[in-house]
């Protein structure tokens, strides 16, 4: 390795050495706010380091990761999610917990794993960082210990991921044992020559690995338990950085695979869009836990993505930046959702009935109005960040002539207003049927949502700057 | 740059008025009156010194500013005649929407006017925009605040109201992106160039089944707003739950962006589509004319019964702007029924925005809308059924009213394309007498039996209803100066209208003459 490959994977190492310092400094003398701030530093440092390796860039550093314009930027997207995460749990964890520091540990190894999966260029590398992701968000999930919700989230993810991990295990066993190349590009290369009989089958279990990590229907079954258990700054980690991981490294293996040219993978891709988009949306019409709702939402909007990825057959460039847009949006719409969850938490818990949020606007107006512009844009709604985002997965799909899937897009997206618009209700619903008392806001924690919510409109607004960022990085 | 001062008054006075609301229930009405107010004058001074301009068509005003240059969208806003228009009546009825809530609503004021004002410029956003992404988002920014004054100052059902109104909406309007979108990568692929600018894809060649297909998706919001039987069911919700200043503004304008939409953007870009798609709109405004209404005469909820005069009458408009398509190209019939829409775009507005004005005293008042509730106000209240009996001749079509020119003018054009759509429309006005008669005879005429005492008009009142008479004499009796306004564009879109190879070049050449700001 030479300097240039150092460079490149500097982010990587900084995500990588935050963990272990906070480890180090934990064992040294526990401090949950010198613990925050190591955390900080490091998650800063590794999208500090996102520029200078931009300009390395694309390089293959070893066989297992490729340093491209694609990698960089979802690792800059998990690592700020992270960093979000980290400044939203602080205030949660100082209420709820006594044994606060391994949170962070926990969420360093995560978006090391996360990170990991966008620059993964082989097989090995997929498998390790979606490892390395798993294992962490079990601990993740289950953090509060004595409360059972959690404990279920934990035990619930554990079971479903390993069997999810045992799928693709298999599928890539039988991808190798047909043409004998782990890596990518080998594999592309070695893919004419192979006998079909075991690649199809080996994609098709690929396919259902990635579809319970994403939490595509009919893979969906531990989404709502896991969201609506795992504390709020958790959960929206997994909705976040967990499944842009998950999601980077299937935009590139298909890329390079080409697995896209055959036609029962491409049926395969739009049942399970088709399924994520109707299923999730409709699943959330009865739910009254605002948790589990985001839970079905975000279901709902891999089924979107999907689109992109479908859409990345006929124009590659526009379908990666939609992805990389449309992830962008749904990043700091989601931490903004569970970061108001978070922010509201008391000792006795997190306010998840949306029943608790009655008439909010009235009492609390800027907390509401952080929950209303994450609703209005998870429903894609202009002035939202969830309304470009929304614009270009269309213009990807038109640009592709995929007019069915649009059509599917269209009414799932009209049936999921349904459930937006009544959290929007309840908020809005007049004061004196107001509920639960909630907790006041630390000071932090409101600058943290205003920004949040400043980037959702500002995104939205004014999206040249972030455009352009994403047409310059090409997957590569 | 003027354009931009219109829609940042009102953003600037939405913002204001939602922190004065903090404090006073009177700042945010006083804010949002005056920036309607100024924004009307501003308006009113452009018609006032565009002189010649108008008359030789082409933009008065333009902004072109570029926004998003990676998707090749630009915050293009321009105005002529016909939005000029427009303009004048949003921000009149906008007035009138702030002063006709004055009394009604209590709670929540700031909040109340805010969006109030958003809608508004929403509205006004639609009327400006010359950029199709733009005018997307202007389209769907008014249906959010929409939906909150219905479903937060709504009466009984706001809620099932305000939720039916939000879905109809934005379903169509998502169809309508899709095709959008289509038309501009349509556009790209014959071009090479992505662009969202009106006066751009109005060139791009369209092979008639794309062109149809992407008309349906342009005419599945514009029928859903307009609305156009049988896409109309959300609107008697809508409009009886909303508070009064949300119906007014529901009635008097969001149904007018329907309108303005298939008159700015249907017809000219898919002039072969639409011409082929005719006969089959046509019907459905023979039926909505007709339906609306027989439904109107079955009511006993006045609000209700106000709001299905509004299918009936925007089957009027419909009927005259698919008219113009099915008439011979550049023939006097088509120029007709063009000025019989706007003309009834404007009295529709006026007259249903007055009657929901007055329905809303009413019910502050009475604290009904039934009108078996009612009876006898007129020994009570002489001055506001007065009004009431006025703001009903004018929606049936006396003459002397503007109602009265509009139909006229639809109707003389739906006789030289078919008699038969011509009889229609004439038996349509028919049960329209019927339905104005019934409104004043059980609302204000017969015995006090319900021996009301209630307060007459009130001055505020009266300056709210007293510029929407004067405005539908004007219209009824001296039309000329609002007919030479839209004239200019009314041609460029007869012209657009015309064979294909002519169309789009002479479309363009106008447009380009305009004078800037």
């Amino acid at each position: 390795m030479n300097g240039g490959s150092w460079n490149a994977i500097a982010p990587w190492l900084a995500l990588g050495a935050t963990p272990v310092a906070a480890m180090l400094a934990i064992a040294l003398r526990r401090s949950h706010r010198a613990t925050l701030w190591i955390t900080v530093a490091g998650f800063g440092a590794g999208l500090l380091r996102i520029r200078p390796a931009a300009r390395a860039a694309p390089l293959a550093v070893t066989p297992l990761l490729r340093v491209d314009g694609f990698a960089l930027y979802f690792t800059a997207l998990i690592a700020g999610a992270a960093l979000v995460t980290a400044l939203l749990a602080y205030p949660a964890l100082e209420r709820r917990e006594e044994r606060r520091e391994e949170f962070y540990v926990l969420l360093g190894v995560a978006a090391l794993g996360a990170a990991t999966l966008a620059a993964s260029d082989h097989f090995a590398s997929f498998f390790l960082g979606l490892e390395t992701l798993s294992v962490a968000l079990y601990g993740l999930a289950a953090y509060p210990r004595r409360d059972p919700l959690a404990l279920e989230a934990g035990i619930k993810y554990l079971v479903l991921a390993a069997a999810s991990a045992a799928f693709l295990l298999l599928g890539m066993a039988l991808i190798y044992a047909s043409t004998g190349a782990l890596g990518f590009a080998r594999l592309a290369g070695a893919l004419p020559a192979a006998p079909p009989s075991l690649l199809a089958p080996g994609a098709a279990l690929i396919l259902v690995g990635v579809g319970f990590k994403l939490g595509l229907v009919p893979f969906h079954l531990w989404t709502p338990d896991v969201y609506q258990g795992a504390p709020a700054p958790a959960a929206g980690f997994i909705a976040t950085a967990s499944k842009a991981g998950v999601f980077a490294v299937l935009m590139r293996f298909f890329f390079v695979f080409g697995g896209l040219d055959s036609w029962r993978t491409v049926s395969a891709v739009v049942a399970l869009a088709i399924a994520s988009m109707l299923g999730g949306n409709l699943l959330a019409l009865r739910q009254r836990n605002l948790k589990r709702l985001l839970g079905y939402s975000s279901i709902a909007h891999m089924g979107y993505l999907l689109v992109a990825l479908l859409a990345a057959r006929y124009a590659v460039a526009l379908a990666t930046a939609t992805a990389g847009f449309y992830f962008l949006a749904y990043f700091v719409t989601t931490l903004a959702a569970f970061g108001l969850i978070a922010a509201l938490t008391t000792e006795r818990g997190e306010p998840q009935e949306i029943a608790d949020l009655r008439g909010l606007f009235w009492r609390r107006p800027f907390p509401a109005t952080v929950l209303a512009a994450a609703m209005l844009s998870l429903a894609g709604i202009p002035l939202t960040a969830g309304f470009l985002a929304k614009f270009y997965l269309v213009a990807a799909g038109a640009a592709a002539a995929l007019w069915m899937l649009l059509l599917v897009l269209v009414i799932s997206s009209v049936i999921g207003l349904f459930y937006y618009l009544r959290v929007m209700m309840a908020l809005f619903a007049p004061a004196e049927e107001a509920a639960a008392p909630l907790a006041p806001l630390p000071a932090g924690q409101g600058w943290l949502l205003g920004a949040l919510l400043a980037a959702l409109f500002w995104i939205g607004l004014f999206p040249q700057p972030f455009l352009r960022m994403i047409l310059g990085l090409p997957l590569g | 740059m003027i354009l931009v001062w219109l829609l940042a008054i009102l953003g600037a006075a939405a913002a204001a008025a939602a922190i004065a609301g903090r404090w006073s229930d009177a700042a945010p009405r006083w804010i949002a009156l005056a920036a309607v107010l100024a924004d009307f004058g501003l308006t009113l001074r452009i018609w006032l010194r565009a002189g010649g301009a108008l008359r030789a068509g082409g933009w008065l005003r333009k902004v072109d500013w570029s926004w998003i240059p990676s998707l090749g969208i630009r915050f293009h806003l321009a105005l002529d005649g016909l939005s000029l228009l427009l303009l004048l009546l949003t921000f009149s009825l906008g007035a009138v929407a702030v002063l006709a809530s004055w009394r009604d609503v209590r709670t929540g004021v700031g909040f109340f006017h805010f969006n109030l004002l958003w809608i508004l410029a929403g509205v006004a956003g639609v009327f400006l925009a010359m950029d199709l992404f733009l005018f997307y988002f202007a389209w769907e920014l008014m249906l959010v605040p929409m939906f909150f004054l219905i479903a937060i100052w709504g009466h009984e059902r706001r809620r099932y109201a305000a939720v039916k109104f939000f879905l109809f909406t934005q379903l169509s309007g998502l169809l309508m992106l899709v095709a959008i979108l289509a038309l501009a990568l349509t556009h790209r692929a014959a071009t090479g160039a992505l662009t969202f600018d009106y006066g751009a894809l109005i060139a791009t060649p369209l092979g008639q089944r794309a062109a149809l297909w992407i008309l349906l998706g342009f005419l599945a919001a514009f029928t859903v707003k307009l609305p156009m039987f049988p896409f109309h069911t959300w609107l008697p919700d809508a409009h009886t739950e909303a508070p009064t200043a949300g119906s007014i503004v529901l009635a008097g304008l969001m149904l007018k962006t329907g309108a303005y939409g298939l008159l700015r953007f249907a017809l000219p870009l898919f002039p072969r589509a639409a011409r082929a798609a005719a006969p089959w709109l046509l019907a459905l405004a023979a039926v909505g004319i007709l339906y609306g209404g027989l439904l109107a005469f079955a009511q006993s909820d006045l609000k209700r019964l106000v709001a299905y005069t509004s299918v009936s009458h925007m089957g009027f408009v419909l009927l005259g702007v698919f008219l113009a398509t099915a008439a011979p190209a550049g023939s006097a019939a088509a120029h007709w029924a063009l000025t019989g829409v706007v003309l009834e775009m404007l009295c529709h507005g006026f007259s249903t925005g007055a009657l929901f004005a007055i329905a809303g005293f009413l019910q502050e008042r009475l604290h009904t809308r039934e009108m078996a509730r009612m009876s006898g106000l007129w020994a009570v209240m002489p001055r506001l059924s007065g009004a009431g009996l006025f703001f009903a001749l004018a929606a049936v079509g006396l003459p002397g009213l503007g109602n009265f020119v509009a139909e006229f003018l639809i109707l003389l054009a739906a006789y030289r394309v078919s008699p038969g759509l011509a009889a229609a429309g004439a038996i349509g006005i028919l049960v329209s007498t019927f339905y104005g008669v019934e409104l004043v005879q059980r609302a204000f005429h017969g015995p006090n039996r319900h021996g009301w005492r209630v307060p007459d008009m009130a001055a505020r009142e009266a300056w709210a209803l007293a510029p929407m008479m004067a405005a539908l004499l004007w219209l009824g009796l001296y039309p000329q100066p609002v007919v030479r306004a839209a004239g200019a564009s009314l041609r460029q879109i007869e012209q657009a209208l015309a064979p294909p190879h002519t169309a789009a070049a002479r479309l363009r050449a106008p447009a380009g003459k305009g004078t800037a700001p």
